[in-house]
């Protein structure tokens, strides 16, 4: 199972550190497991051209997500949403580019008042472009971190159990799918 | 039918296309040369035309995986090794050439050929080839428009005074040869969308419609929207011909055919689109609504007549050789056109003129 980690953004420290976590959480499973941190790449603004047409960073950066099976995000909210520089990644990307993907979501936030915005403005993009979505997702708050690290025991447990439930659906829906293609006969 | 070279009564025109691809066999891994490829389009040209097939046409496309970016030199070998059969391109990405070469190239390939000769012009899905050829990709649209419009123009006046944005100006040019009988059949190469289509009925221009997947009756909706926009913009839709294009193969049962193509297409999207072709969508291709004509000789008849029913079209093209499908399959998919596919819909869609 390939399995891309994707830190959404070139500002701060929080969703890296989270994402850390994620990867670390990772290692209990026998996956392959890529971290792209956009803050160590230099992405192209999207000009509409299919996305084997780009190069450079840009273009591993989006040949590794459709490569994927399952992608774990973390994002943080800016202005009541998600940053431009992942939204950016979604419109390099095909329409359907998470068809038979499975999607998870780790959200840091300032303030507990952003805790919607995954539902309401992540959420809604994903399903556009067709990915299976683990419902539910971490939301960490300013709080929980102290020194680029964790502090919250809680959100510990809570991403070891998204991680887990991810790989979980991922492999359900795969057999799934599969059944269902042999069914066909060709 | 004034902007073609349909003879009215003669039925539904049946061809084959290549985009050119050079692609992997998917079970083997195993890849032929560059020159079997191109020699093999060749053959398959020659082996249309004995089979009584009415039309085949050479792609361009500048990326990895393609073979024929230089189309029209492979279409004037065809023109020289065939005798009856019409060539065209599929399609020609004026948006990135000069439209008086590709003028000069198409006539001088329609005396060659004596007569057989059209364009079919679009503007490319993928995009590599604007850095290649030295062209900036903010031009998209604007390049197709201008230099479609270029080439029109050199078809309808011998003698061309012209100017634009994207090569000098013409002044009393005149481009030659001139093409057997003085012009050349030029088509819009359209995509899926109803606004695509659109743009070709604005201007009162024969439409090449692709459909890669879906419901035949979509591709109506975008069929009628062509010809809506042709007669509010003046044009007798009467008169335009249209010609669609999709996925091909034919078998001896319609599972064999399945079994036998899905594999090319699946992987050979993989390589030249990133993602492959879903597989239940290709199952649907058993049902007569679906657009993909892949099934047995009589499922491809009744869904060509089908297609024909509901779009009215003079030609439809087929698309059997992508992902590395072998010669040998070829062969005996033109077999089958030829004895099967071919007398049926001539019999059904002609009618005394």
């Amino acid at each position: 199972m390939n399995v891309v980690v994707l830190s959404g953004s070139t500002v701060g420290s929080k969703t890296r550190t989270a994402m850390n976590q994620v990867m670390e959480k990772l290692d209990k499973h026998t996956v392959d497991a890529t971290l792209i941190d956009l803050a160590d790449y230099t992405i192209q603004w999207s000009d509409g051209r299919h996305y084997l047409d780009y190069a450079g960073d840009t273009k591993y950066v989006t040949q590794t997500i459709m490569d994927a099976d399952v992608l774990l995000i973390g994002t943080p909210v800016f202005q009541a949403s998600i940053p431009g520089t992942l939204k950016n990644v979604f419109d390099l990307l095909p329409e359907r580019a998470f068809e038979h993907k499975t999607v998870s979501v780790v959200m840091t936030a300032g303030s507990s008042k952003h805790y919607m915005i995954v539902d309401q403005q992540l959420k809604p993009i994903l399903n556009y472009m067709k990915a299976h979505i683990t419902q539910s997702f971490v939301f960490i708050e300013e709080k929980d971190f102290l020194n680029k690290q964790i502090i919250n025991d809680d959100i510990h447990f809570r991403l070891q159990d998204l991680v887990d439930d991810t790989l979980l659906l991922s492999e359900t829906l795969k057999q799934l799918r599969e059944q269902k293609e042999a069914e066909f006969d060709f | 039918m004034d902007k073609g070279r349909f003879k009215s009564g003669k039925g539904l025109e049946f061809g084959l296309y290549t985009l050119g691809d050079h692609l992997p066999h998917p079970e083997t891994g195993d890849r032929i040369s560059a020159k079997q490829r191109i020699q093999e389009i060749i053959e398959v040209a020659k082996l249309a035309e004995q089979a009584g097939i009415d039309f085949i046409s050479v792609g361009e496309s500048h990326q990895d995986y393609f073979a024929t970016q230089a189309h029209t030199v492979v279409l004037g070998a065809i023109a020289q090794a065939t005798e009856k059969i019409k060539i065209g391109s599929s399609s020609t990405i004026i948006s990135t050439l000069d439209p008086v070469r590709v003028y000069e190239d198409f006539s001088t390939i329609d005396l060659i050929s004596e007569g057989r000769t059209e364009i079919i012009a679009g503007r490319a899905s993928r995009v590599g080839l604007y850095d290649l050829l030295g062209y900036d990709l903010h031009d998209y649209e604007e390049l197709y428009e201008e230099k479609f419009e270029l080439l029109r123009r050199i078809n309808e006046e011998e003698v061309v005074n012209w100017s634009g944005n994207f090569r000098k100006s013409l002044k009393d040019a005149k481009v030659l040869p001139r093409p057997l009988e003085g012009k050349l059949p030029i088509w819009r190469a359209v995509g899926g969308t109803p606004a695509s289509a659109m743009k070709a009925g604005y201007a009162g221009v024969p439409m090449f419609l692709a459909h890669l997947g879906g419901a035949a009756s979509h591709f109506k909706g975008t069929i009628d929207a062509y010809r809506e926009t042709a007669k509010a913009n003046g044009h007798d839709p009467d008169s335009l011909p249209i010609a669609t294009a999709g996925f091909f193969y034919t078998a001896e049962t319609t599972q064999q055919a399945q079994r036998e193509y899905y594999p090319h297409i699946n992987e050979g999207m993989k390589l030249t689109n990133g993602r492959g072709f879903p597989k239940q969508q290709f199952a649907q291709s058993a049902d007569i609504r679906s657009v993909v004509n892949v099934g047995s000789p009589q499922q491809i008849i009744e869904k060509i007549l089908y297609q024909h029913e509901l779009f009215g079209h003079q030609r439809y093209i087929g698309q059997m050789d992508f992902g590395g499908v072998t010669m040998a399959q070829l062969r005996n998919n033109i077999e089958l056109i030829g004895t099967e596919i071919l007398p049926a819909i001539r019999k059904y869609t002609s009618k005394g003129s």
